[in-house]
């Protein structure tokens, strides 16, 4: 499977289904309950931000140009392919932070107590089972979406939602 | 977009930057950290009920549609709803059952400290109970009259007696609805149980079972409260005090009252000055002992001692942050769980008092019913033993002089004098046009809404365009700190009708009629006003509305939902919990007006909502004619008689 998450604020109820997926998702156990006493605690990479007062679920863009990619001194982030996630490999990361400085969307954070840092992997494992992103299952109102890449305009016109550009 | 500010409250904004050294922040910083908050919990379409859930539906119209067990948006809001109303009801009557049952034993003599202050008022009890008066000692009316009162919360075949209060045609209303309620606690256990998985489904049924447990609450409950408490405490009359933080002392013993029952409270103000305690409170350094309210017990104390008010509901944490506070003592609802961390990061002693409200972290003096004055001295004792560990005091010089105690009697008695008591003077006024019409603005604060701002807004334009305005709770505390609840308010903030009306009588333009169980006394004044006349021959023909601009607690939708059940169009602000299904909530906001003739709405602008609320009085107005001035027209005798025919040829009804 291939594709991105799609975000379509106007749909977020705040119910923060989307930041437990990814918590028990990025867990040891993958179990909601159990997860909940693992140390260290599994972390979301998801968030719900507030802006202008309504909720916007903010998640890793994974950008052609990832300026988190270019600022990684050590290689540790890089682009899987065209199309492909923004990875971060663990074993190469040293804990500077310049990714997080880089990001412009805020989505790579460090934990507070070990140095490392931790981003969206797109739930790479599960795609390879054909399984969307853990945030897209759990999302109750189609808030987020799972899409290829290229037919996220398309599928914007055909809901109404953008206007059909002009000659196709 | 700009930050919603935090309050309006003077004493809250010094406060503001103290606070910030809560260990575990100020409620704003806590409200801050919970958003976003989650949209189907808010729209009331979240249902917990039973473990196959929890099922949420999508209010965008995709799926899901339904809950595992088949329940759409409207039967979830719905039963999420009037569980609200059973919480409410059973705080207000749990309250209320508290009361009679002290009022029992003081009756029989044995509640040291506690006796019959109002006599009229029993017998006035006793005749509405069908308990016999005859020559019998005030003992045994007390008795018998206790005796009934602690029957109504658990009596099976109703109706409950307070009903006959009301106007005769709502009597009958609510007859041929089926919403006379049984008894008290009958109605809010069949909540609990038609809102268990698989009982009733239906909105509108539903609603009905909402609507027999509200009235239970606001003519059964929170009415018995009202009326023991008056009996065994004495009915308010004006009082002068003052409100805001500024009334803490800075070289008294501060003890701060919170929570909602006049029980204990009264106990505590009837020792708090004997000379016993004063001598301690000058040995440990003080020059006195100084008693301050939050909320509903403030209230309480306030309407019948003239305490004076320390704040209201979000204020509990400020008035720690003073670090002027040695005790505060808490009874019953609306406590934050944060006190004793707060009360950690000063000297101040959190006092948790009922056996059925403790928190972590507090010490616990249980009250003693039989031995209440005690209780009362071992609290002030602890309070003034803590008066040496203060650190530093930081008390707001922000007050203000208020007029309190307006009870149903008092405003009857201020309206006609002693020998007409009577509430003509206010419907000739309302019929006149001087007055516009009636509002009643009451409940909470809300963190969902700038501190207090919302009150004042409401009321500051309804008394600017005529509307008298008739307050309870956290709602009366904030007009009170802005000075509303004077008599010069009226020359100030109202309308010139209303002004008049004000400066003949002597009284603002803001009535503080007590606690949130008081919310009885408006009803009570709503059935007066009717059965004086010339205003229609029922309370959904007055031109009234009711309010609560920052409301937050389940109590709030319980007394919303009895005055809508009584007949006023009521408005809600900050939230409302059924939004997430339209269905259900066009019941509430449209079809409740044709079933019961009065109805919910929402409306988060506190000028739009002032505004809703005087569209409705014009409205009413209409409908009585009183919009435009009637010919006068000379009557002869034959004319009478053509009258008289008239009204014989009405059916009776």
């Amino acid at each position: 499977m291939k594709g991105r998450v799609f975000v379509n604020i106007e749909r977020c109820m705040a119910c923060k289904r989307c930041v437990l997926a990814c918590a028990v998702e990025h867990s040891q156990s993958k179990e909601l309950f159990a997860s909940m006493t693992e140390v260290p605690a599994p972390r979301p990479r998801v968030q719900l931000t507030q802006v202008g007062g309504a909720p916007v679920p903010t998640e890793c863009r994974h950008c052609d140009a990832a300026a988190c990619v270019a600022a990684c001194p050590t290689g540790a982030l890089s682009k899987d392919g065209q199309d492909g996630p923004v990875l971060l490999r663990a074993e190469r990361c040293v804990g500077c932070g310049s990714c997080v400085v880089a990001c412009p969307y805020g989505v790579v954070r460090q934990h507070t107590s070990a140095k490392r840092l931790y981003k969206c992997d797109l739930c790479i494992e599960r795609l390879a089972r054909d399984r969307e992103p853990a945030c897209v299952e759990a999302c109750p109102t189609g808030c987020l979406s799972f899409r290829a890449p290229g037919k996220i305009r398309t599928w914007l016109e055909a809901t109404g939602a953008v206007q059909a550009s002009p000659g196709g | 977009m700009a930050e919603k500010a935090r309050s309006v409250d003077r004493a809250c904004i010094e406060l503001m930057e103290e606070t910030k050294n809560f260990t575990i922040g100020s409620c704003w910083d806590r409200a801050e950290k919970q958003q976003p908050q989650c949209g189907f919990g808010l729209g009331g379409i979240c249902c917990r009920i039973c473990s196959m859930g929890p099922c949420q539906i999508n209010p965008f119209g995709d799926e899901p549609k339904r809950g595992v067990c088949g329940a759409d948006a409207d039967t979830i809001a719905a039963r999420n709803f009037i569980r609200m109303i059973a919480g409410g009801a059973a705080a207000h009557s749990d309250h209320g059952r508290g009361v009679a049952e002290v009022f029992q034993l003081a009756a029989k003599g044995e509640a040291p400290g506690y006796g019959i202050k109002d006599e009229q008022k029993l017998l006035q009890l006793a005749m509405d109970f069908g308990v016999e008066i005859g020559d019998r000692s005030v003992q045994d009316i007390a008795i018998d009259v206790g005796e009934v009162a602690m029957g109504i919360f658990g009596s099976q075949h109703g109706p409950i007696p307070f009903l006959k209060r009301a106007p005769l045609k709502r009597q009958a209303l609510w007859r041929e609805l089926g919403v006379e309620p049984r008894g008290v606690d009958r109605e809010i256990v069949e909540i609990m149980h038609r809102t268990h998985i698989g009982v009733d489904m239906d909105p509108e049924n539903l609603m009905l079972q909402g609507t027999r447990a509200a009235l239970g609450d606001g003519w059964g409950g929170s009415m018995l409260a009202t009326e023991l408490q008056d009996i065994l405490f004495h009915t308010p009359t004006p009082t002068l005090s003052r409100a805001n933080l500024g009334v803490l002392e800075a070289e008294q013993v501060n003890i701060v009252i919170h929570g909602h029952e006049p029980l204990l409270s009264e106990m505590i103000v009837a020792v708090s000055q004997e000379p016993e305690m004063l001598k301690k409170a000058k040995a440990a350094g003080a020059k006195g002992i100084n008693l301050a309210g939050i909320c509903c017990t403030a209230n309480e104390i306030l309407m019948r001692h003239g305490v004076p008010l320390a704040g209201n509901f979000l204020q509990q944490e400020s008035a720690i942050a003073t670090g002027a506070v040695e005790a505060m003592v808490v009874d019953i609802q609306c406590l934050f769980a944060s006190l004793p961390k707060v009360a950690e990061c000063y000297h101040t002693k959190v006092i948790t008092t009922a056996a059925k409200a403790k928190i972590p972290g507090a010490t616990h003096i249980q009250f003693e019913e039989h031995d209440a004055l005690n209780t009362a001295r071992k609290i002030v004792n602890a309070a003034i033993e803590n008066f040496p560990n203060r650190g530093k005091v930081r008390i707001p010089d922000v007050e203000c002089d208020l007029i309190a105690g307006f009870s149903h009697e008092t405003i009857n008695y201020l309206l006609g004098g002693v020998f007409r008591a009577s509430y003509k003077p206010l419907n000739d006024n309302i019929i006149n046009g001087r007055i516009r019409g009636v509002a009643g603005v009451v409940g909470c604060n809300n963190t969902k809404c700038t501190h207090d701002n919302d009150h004042l807004t409401v009321v500051k334009e309804l008394i600017a365009n005529d509307v008298i305005v008739l307050q309870t709770g956290c709602s009366a505390i904030a007009c009170a700190k802005e000075g509303l609840m004077l008599p010069e308010a009226a020359a100030k903030h109202a309308g010139p009708g209303l002004a008049e009306v004000c400066e003949t009588v002597g009284i603002p333009p803001v009535l503080h009629m007590g606690s949130c169980v008081d919310n009885s006394r408006i009803l009570m004044a709503a059935a007066a006003v009717v059965k004086e006349g010339g205003l229609g021959d029922d309370i959904s023909d007055l031109p009234a509305a009711g309010s609560a601009p920052e409301w937050m607690s389940e109590k709030a939708i319980s007394i919303g939902h009895y005055f809508v059940a009584s007949g006023v169009y009521t408005v809600f602000g900050a939230t409302f919990p059924t939004l997430g299904a339209p269905g259900f909530t066009d019941l509430l906001f449209n079809k409740y007006e044709k079933i019961v003739g009065g109805k919910w709405d929402f409306e988060p602008d506190p000028l739009a909502h002032a505004r809703k609320m005087i569209d409705h009085i014009d409205k009413k107005r209409r409908a009585l004619g009183l919009d435009k001035a009637k010919e006068r027209v000379l009557m002869d005798m034959a004319a009478r008689r053509e009258l008289e025919k008239e009204f014989e040829e009405q059916p009776a009804g």
